[in-house]
């Protein structure tokens, strides 16, 4: 099974299940056999109590320090802000119509032989095959999928870092039967167990973020497991323990507190995959239901068209997608980098 | 060394067994069951009933699941398609040799470009080609496979005609063999995605060996630059690519899902697709039950090919 007994210890990181669709893979694998560094957290973000992470100025703002130096990483910083902001407060300043499809149909056909029409006329980048204004479907798609995005990405973290954290506090053979479910379930190629979820709920928004939550958390699971076997050894937690912390409060006063960089870290990757999720359903044509939509079922749109040279179908949609998962890849490498440089320092 | 292969084994067994157990509890969870999906909306309750005791449904659930196991493992019986009118397994081992072909060549292909990239990314590190591939990967990471197929139809298929721009359905693997142009623009579509990843890891495996010692050593007694690069710290680092392979492979055969579709490619993808469309679940969890299967195999094989080029591994443990 993937990652099982085989793995030195660096790869643990590595995502068996997901590699075109996951960021985080690879981004992982940049760095084989650097021993986890983020475990290393200073004494100024945990103290004994473990939770007051934001309030230790000193290293939070070297990470920040860093984090700036590093160009690619406020560009894709930039590129999130901008999409969020075109996708919630675009669709106030630029009305268009894209919820009733007869409406649309009506008002692009009345000049010309289209939908799907070209550029001009009042919609800057044209309308697609059903008449929709597609500057405004942009924004509405994805809108869907920044939401998928960001609420499936922090289920499924949230899900992986319980799951993880008791599993290698409570170890034995707890543990053990929970990693083989881990093995289990990643051995399935992820978008086979997506789309079999997918047709069995019949999926809505709020469905949609819960499958793809299901399929997403097992990386975290993982990562935050290898993480708790360094920590629950450490001193800090073994005077919890004699102090006579019950487990509950050392899982979640004091080690999960102390992952928070991998967390980070591995829910900004997450959020990409889950973009690249929804956007591969939707191309599928097993996404969210019309006239919703996202942008990888406009691509879908598409590419239906694509002989005929509509352009305007196919790129806007695919050049959102590339973009925002770039920008992602580009936080997440450059918030482990800063991560690890403040450990160096130290 | 007998001991691991075993161990091994018998792991990837119990993983098959449990992906089996997942299947048929996902096969039970399905709205209406399956008289509502065959007989149609208009069945009288009756009539339910009776297709139920006929195939067995009312049977305690640990029978159905005996009954399940063994069909599946004498008769290698995965079910009846309705929509295809056809058995779950012919119309699988129709299409998993097509889908071989297209993992197999995009592996292949994937490996034998991303190692040399690797190593020249190492060669020239931190210069302008290091950077350009590195930006490429990056994108090329963050491309999904069906807006990158599409691209290369639109341009290298529909512009230039290079290229054929889907398969005919019928197509038998020698077909598909004997006019290979149609398969080009596939396999690197799903070969891309997996050197921007392989390629990356080549990379920082790469030079993670040049700082070993032995890499010292054998600079100490004078061999020349290219002899410690291709022997000492290439033969290290390409270990860690068979391991990476074995991890990577649930991926890639997802990615050759959204291949297959994206060029109408007849393989397993493409039926996984078609069957979601039809709402065929038993099709659907057939093709999830093979594709599992031959990627805990693929797994097998790359950590056994592993514990061969690394003696380290058979000791271990």
């Amino acid at each position: 099974m993937p990652g099982d007994t085989l793995m030195p210890e660096g790869h643990e990181r590595h995502d068996g299940g997901s590699f075109p669709l996951s960021a985080a893979a690879a981004a992982e694998d940049a760095m084989p056999g650097v021993a986890i560094p983020v475990t290393e957290q200073g004494p100024g973000t945990a103290g004994p109590e473990g939770g007051d992470v934001a309030t230790s100025g000193g290293a939070l703002r070297q990470i920040t320090r860093v984090f700036i130096e590093n160009k690619l990483a406020v560009i894709g910083l930039a590129v999130i802000g901008f999409m969020v902001l075109f996708c919630f407060v675009g669709p106030l300043l630029y009305h268009s119509n894209q919820v009733n499809a007869q409406a649309a149909l009506q008002s692009s056909n009345q000049n010309s032989v289209c939908p799907p029409c070209a550029p001009g006329n009042g919609h800057p980048l044209g309308t697609d095959p059903s008449g929709f204004d597609l500057l405004g479907r942009l924004m509405f798609g994805g809108k869907n999928s920044l939401i998928v995005g960001f609420v499936a990405a922090a289920a499924a973290t949230l899900f992986g870092v319980v799951y993880g954290a008791v599993s290698g506090f409570v170890g034995g053979w707890v543990d053990a039967l929970m990693m083989r479910f881990i093995d289990i379930l990643l051995s399935i190629p992820q978008l086979f167990l997506l789309i079999v979820l997918a047709v069995i709920f019949h999926p809505s928004l709020h469905i949609l973020i819960i499958v793809i939550a299901v399929v997403a958390w097992l990386v975290p699971g993982r990562l935050i497991r290898g993480e708790t076997l360094t920590l629950r050894v450490r001193e800090y937690v073994q005077a919890v323990r004699v102090m006579g912390g019950s487990r509950t409060r050392i899982v979640f006063r004091h080690i999960i507190p102390n992952t928070v960089g991998t967390i980070v870290v591995n829910a900004t990757f997450q959020v990409a995959d889950a973009i690249l999720l929804l956007a591969a359903l939707g191309f599928l044509g097993l996404g969210l239901p019309a006239p919703q939509t996202d942008w990888g079922a406009m691509l879908s749109n598409g590419v239906e068209y694509a002989t005929g040279g509509y352009w305007w179908l196919i790129y806007p949609a695919g050049f959102c997608i590339v973009i925002v998962v770039v920008a992602f890849n580009f936080v997440g490498d450059a918030l482990r980098d800063s991560l690890e440089v403040r450990l160096q320092q130290r | 060394m007998i001991g691991y292969l075993i161990r091994r084994v018998v792991q990837a067994v119990v993983v098959i067994f449990f992906v089996l157990l997942i299947v048929f509890v996902l096969s039970q969870v399905i709205p209406g069951g399956e008289a509502r999906a065959v007989l149609g909306t208009k069945a009288t309750p009756a009539k339910i009933h009776q297709f139920n005791v006929l195939n067995g449904f009312t049977l305690p659930i640990w029978d159905q699941f005996y009954q399940y196991l063994l069909r599946l493992i004498v008769h290698q019986n995965l079910g009846y398609s309705y929509s295809y009118n056809e058995t779950v397994s012919a119309l699988i081992s129709d299409k998993l040799p097509k889908t071989l072909v297209l993992v197999g060549f995009s592996t292949i292909l994937a490996l034998v470009v991303s190692i040399p990239l690797g190593i020249l990314q190492v060669v020239r590190r931190n210069k302008p080609v290091d950077y350009v591939l590195t930006g490429l990967s990056f994108i090329f990471y963050a491309m999904p496979a069906f807006l990158l197929g599409t691209l290369l139809i639109l341009y290298f298929a529909i512009d230039q005609h290079w290229f054929p721009v889907g398969f005919n359905q019928s197509q038998t693997v020698g077909n598909i063999l004997s006019d290979p142009r149609g398969l080009v623009l596939p396999e690197v579509t799903l070969a891309a995605l997996t050197i921007a990843s392989f390629s990356r890891y080549m990379r920082s495996s790469m030079m993670e060996a040049m700082t070993e010692d032995y890499i010292r050593t054998a600079r100490a007694k004078g061999a020349a630059p290219r002899r410690v690069l291709y022997v000492h710290a290439l033969r290290n680092a390409l270990i860690p690519i068979l391991t990476l392979l074995g991890l990577s492979i649930p991926a890639i055969v997802s990615g050759a899902l959204i291949t297959e579709t994206v060029f109408n490619y007849p393989g397993m993808g493409f039926l996984t697709t078609e069957a979601a469309f039809k709402t065929d679940i038993p099709v659907l969890l057939g093709t999830t039950l093979v594709a599992t299967i031959a990627t805990v195999a693929g797994s097998l094989l790359a950590d056994v090919l592993y514990a061969v080029a690394d003696p380290r591994i058979r000791y271990a443990r």
